[in-house]
């Protein structure tokens, strides 16, 4: 089927204005050598249930586990409201809001979600969105090369290895190169190799919070070796967190980014989801993305516009301050729902019940021979590491068998240069009898 | 359907609705020995003041949701003719689809046996995209069309440096029509973006052309039809061109539900084009995003696209390949945005191989008989488009003082969202129009009576075209204030006070 509303008389009547006979009189400008010769190469046409029969059967072929996975991505409950406002068509099928005053419920919506995100990461001013995470720390990188005029770009060893790998490449054009600091034997950003890497000739530093391997890093010892350099620290951190834990803000972040799918967005394979990006007022001119501000009408009412556009492509080209042309409108939409029926206390039980099954599992597996944390002494917050004897993959297998997705290989990642075992993470849907699942199944 | 309701009226923020202590939606307490917070992460981590989140009842967030909702105007309410972001009708089953759990709750890092059925959609999706813009290879991975940029641009900078001359090949070309994120995006992979002019026609200027190519081009992007809706009738020749030099052709698919279906992108010798899913394919546009712009390239490309790779083994089953060494890296955290792919690929099915030429031709009828319908009262400098058409109020001014800028706004009086307005910017006073397939010759009639009445206010009222929109939630906003006075987030009354 397909969405053509012309009836045979309509488009009669529209070729007779037109003044053709056929619609491929349309297409004259296209010189015949390179008319398509017959139909595409592809299926024929199915009708709607035929359609939603053969999606049906693909979804059937992936199977639903107990999720204990996370690395950037959490199996939060997204309550029932979000899906209802965000599949409202007034929201979904609307576009950037060029014309402001018919797009003030999209504009407001933004407002309340940069005002959320500098809430929640403890800084002044937000964007209305990245694309996720990973290209949020990159934009940070590309965006405090442009702040400080200095090329070198530093992150730690357990920075996200995909918002490693991202930032990296966002940085190949532009003639930089990430540059790795390593950790302590505790699982920590070695502040020593830090300020040895530092120099006058680096931008920033990029560090995550709590880092990949779930370890909560001291930041104000390293915002104050950083900042004795001249650079900016980036800090990527696990916005659910921030509930429980000092904001990013607090304590000596420049920029702050941030994964948001927890925030309402299903994981649906790891896109669409939402990157948040926050920063200090002195850098609001230079950061990348949509911006949307208050204002007044004619007549003094208040309403919203994009601004500070003269930092965007539209208006300055090969000058901007990043390509970006859209934000994720309508994920940050669901993040901003979430948050407002979550709300304050809401919130923080979310954070507080994911710490506390996450430290009952650790209590849990301290008793199971051939599981051993990786950094026993760290204190972490709802994910931690595990060096496992066996290896990982095959109990991921078994996890497998069982229902469980019992976490995340760490053998994926041959950059963090840690041993062989798993990532593992928990939400406040995590219930004590699938911890303990998890943990026999560990136990083998 | 002129009118949104809350005319004049200020929607207060959430943050406004919010009372101590009330409570949305409860969610789930843990069920294991809880231990004191601070005995579980030591005190200087923990917060001392909880984020001043919104405290609001679930049904009051969801009025306040719906109220703002209804502020917006979207494709359901009318006509959206903004050009080149192709705001056709999105169909609801692709809502449908995208939110079967077997897709919405797949984790990324799921192991790949667990996600077969996913991993077969992107192939598959990849498989039709490829025949559709007759390319050898296709990643889903770039989130929007700006990142497709990003790609094809990077894919320029792999190739180049592959063969040895990545260090002489510094420029990137672009025709004047071009939009922003092309000279944007050739920047922030550290080419030298250079405009190049059209001809009276509105396309390459050959001669320009020629004089601008040499052995330091690394590519040209060009988007076809392009930006004024004018088909690169030369295109074979300019890729010649482009070729004999040593460059590659990419092309920008902003415009491609002009002509899938009737010709090729690959057949007119690009090199690289990127789709964008949210135009050509359906899927809804989110008040901006999420997209997602996949890039389809030639065999000689597809050494270098990001990892990891979509692959169908030989059993039969599929994966992900992250084992590319001559890959240029990677774009988004994971694959890409999986939820729109589901979207297009519901829609590229249902379409099928016939669908998706009649869906084309439908969008080039439309806008054909849409602009014969408006050329009489403006001014058509490049002629009538393809799929869209780029109008310009240069006549109109003159003869009233009314700006393009000021119809825009009167459109919204009459229950339309503007066209595309100032872009390109070698179109003076520009109202680039794209209806779009999916409109009835009724709804399409009924804006080219509204852009007739507006004209003809113009002459007779200028003040109330030039003072529109008057039935809008607010009226013109004080663009300059904003940017001055900078108010980006909402202001507590106790932050005030201190």
């Amino acid at each position: 089927m397909s969405f053509i509303p012309h009836s045979e008389t309509d488009r009669r009547e529209m070729l007779a204005r037109i003044g053709v006979s056929d619609v491929r009189e349309l297409y004259d400008d296209v010189p015949e050598e390179i008319l398509l010769d017959g139909d595409l190469d592809i299926p024929a046409p199915l009708s709607e249930w035929e359609a939603v029969r053969e999606l049906a059967e693909l979804a059937d072929l992936n199977r639903s586990l107990v999720c204990f996975a996370g690395a950037g991505q959490y199996d939060h409950h997204v309550p029932a409201a979000v899906d209802h406002i965000i599949r409202r068509s007034e929201f979904y099928t609307a576009y950037t809001p060029y014309q402001p005053e018919v797009a003030q419920g999209t504009l407001q919506a933004i407002y309340e979600f940069q005002t959320m995100v500098c809430e929640l990461t403890g800084m002044d001013v937000a964007n209305a969105s990245m694309y996720d995470g990973p290209s949020a720390a990159a934009e940070a990188a590309v965006m405090s090369r442009a702040v400080t005029r200095r090329s070198r770009v530093l992150a730690a060893r357990t920075l996200h290895p995909h918002a490693r790998k991202v930032t990296d490449t966002y940085l190949q054009g532009l003639g930089g190169e990430l540059e790795i600091v390593d950790s302590g034997p505790d699982g920590l950003v070695d502040t020593g190799a830090l300020n040895g890497a530092l120099g006058d000739d680096v931008a920033c530093v990029l560090v995550q919070y709590p880092n990949f391997l779930g370890c909560i890093e001291d930041l104000e010892p390293l915002a104050e070796v950083t900042h004795a350099a001249g650079a900016l620290l980036v800090v990527l951190v696990d916005p659910v967190t921030l509930s429980v834990l000092r904001p990013p803000g607090e304590l000596g972040a420049d920029i702050v980014v941030a994964e948001g799918q927890p925030f309402g967005n299903a994981p649906s394979f790891g896109g669409p989801v939402v990157g948040l990006f926050a920063a200090r007022q002195k850098l609001v001119r230079k950061m990348p993305g949509r911006i949307v501000g208050a204002t007044v009408d004619t007549e003094d009412r208040r309403g919203y516009v994009l601004t500070l556009q003269t930092r965007e492509q539209q208006i300055r080209r090969e000058k901007a301050t990043s390509n970006i042309c859209t934000n994720q409108g309508l994920n940050a939409l669901a993040a901003t729902v979430h948050l407002s029926l979550l709300g304050r206390e809401g919130m923080q039980e979310v954070a507080e019940s994911s710490v506390q099954n996450a430290h009952y599992a650790w209590r849990r597996l301290e008793d199971v021979p051939g599981v051993t944390p990786l950094y026993p002494e760290t204190p972490f917050a709802r994910e931690f590491a595990v060096a496992t004897e066996e290896n990982s993959r095959a109990i991921l297998e078994r996890g497998f068998d069982a229902g469980i997705l019992a976490g995340v290989s760490l053998s994926r990642f041959e950059s963090l240069e840690v041993p062989d075992g798993l990532l593992l993470a928990f939400t406040e849907k995590r219930s004590r009898a699938e911890i303990d699942r998890l943990v026999d199944l560990l136990a083998g | 359907m002129a009118g949104f309701p809350f005319k004049g009226e200020t929607t207060p923020t959430i943050f406004e609705r919010s009372d101590t202590g009330r409570r949305g939606t409860r969610m789930t307490r843990t069920d294991v020995e809880t231990r004191p917070m601070d005995e579980l992460i030591p005190a200087r981590h923990l917060r001392s003041r909880p984020a001043r989140l919104p405290e609001v009842p679930e049904n009051e967030v969801i009025r306040h949701y719906t109220e703002l909702s209804l502020k917006n105007h979207h494709v359901d309410r009318a006509l959206y003719p903004l050009g080149s972001c192709t705001m056709k009708y999105n169909p609801k089953v692709n809502e449908a689809t995208c939110r079967l759990g077997g897709f919405a709750g797949l984790h990324p890092f799921t192991p790949q046996a667990s996600a077969q059925g996913a991993l077969r959609l992107m192939h598959e999706l990849a498989e039709m995209l490829k025949e559709i813009a007759g390319m050898d290879e296709v990643t889903l991975q770039p989130a929007a069309g700006a990142q497709g940029e990003m790609t094809g641009v990077l894919l320029m900078r792999a190739y180049h440096d592959s063969r040895g001359e990545g260090e002489t090949r510094r420029r990137v070309l672009f025709p004047d029509s071009a939009h922003g994120t092309n000279p944007a995006t050739a920047a922030m992979a550290g080419f030298d973006a250079e405009e190049i002019p059209s001809d009276a026609a509105g396309r390459v200027d050959l001669e320009a052309l020629r004089e601008n190519l040499d052995e330091t081009v690394a590519g040209l992007m060009l988007t076809n039809p392009n930006t004024l809706g004018v088909f690169e009738s030369d295109i074979v020749e300019v890729s010649k061109l482009v070729h004999e030099v040593g460059g590659l052709m990419y092309m920008d698919g902003a415009n491609l539900n002009a002509l899938m279906g009737v010709t090729r992108p690959g057949d007119m010798g690009y090199d690289i084009v990127h789709f964008n899913l949210h135009k050509t394919f359906s899927t809804p546009h989110g008040g901006g995003g999420p997209g997602s712009g996949p890039v389809g390239v030639k065999a000689h490309l597809a050494p270098f696209l990001p990892v990891p790779k979509v692959v169908r083994r030989d059993d039969g089953s599929y994966g992900l390949d992250w084992d590319r060494p001559e890959s240029f890296g990677k774009l988004h955290g994971f694959y890409g945005n999986f939820g729109v792919m589901v979207r297009a690929y519901t829609y590229m099915r249902m379409l099928g191989n016939t669908g998706i030429r009649e869906t084309a031709e439908a969008a080039v009828l439309n806008n054909a008989y849409l602009t014969e319908l408006l050329s009489e009262a403006f001014d058509l400098p490049y002629g009538r488009g393809m799929h869209e058409s780029v109008f310009s109020g240069v006549s109109l001014k003159k003869r009233t003082e009314i700006k393009t800028m000021d119809v825009a706004k009167r459109l919204l009086d009459y229950g339309f969202h503007a066209p595309t307005v100032y872009f390109p910017l070698n179109v003076p006073e520009a109202l680039m129009t794209e209806p779009t397939e999916t409109e009835t010759k009724q709804e399409l009639e009924r804006y080219a009576e509204a852009m007739h009445a507006i004209a003809r206010e113009a002459e007779t009222d200028p003040e109330l075209v030039s003072t529109a929109p008057h039935t809008t939630p607010v009226r013109r906003l004080d663009e300059g204030r904003a940017a001055r006075q900078l108010d980006l987030k909402w202001s507590f009354p106790e932050d005030a006070e201190a």
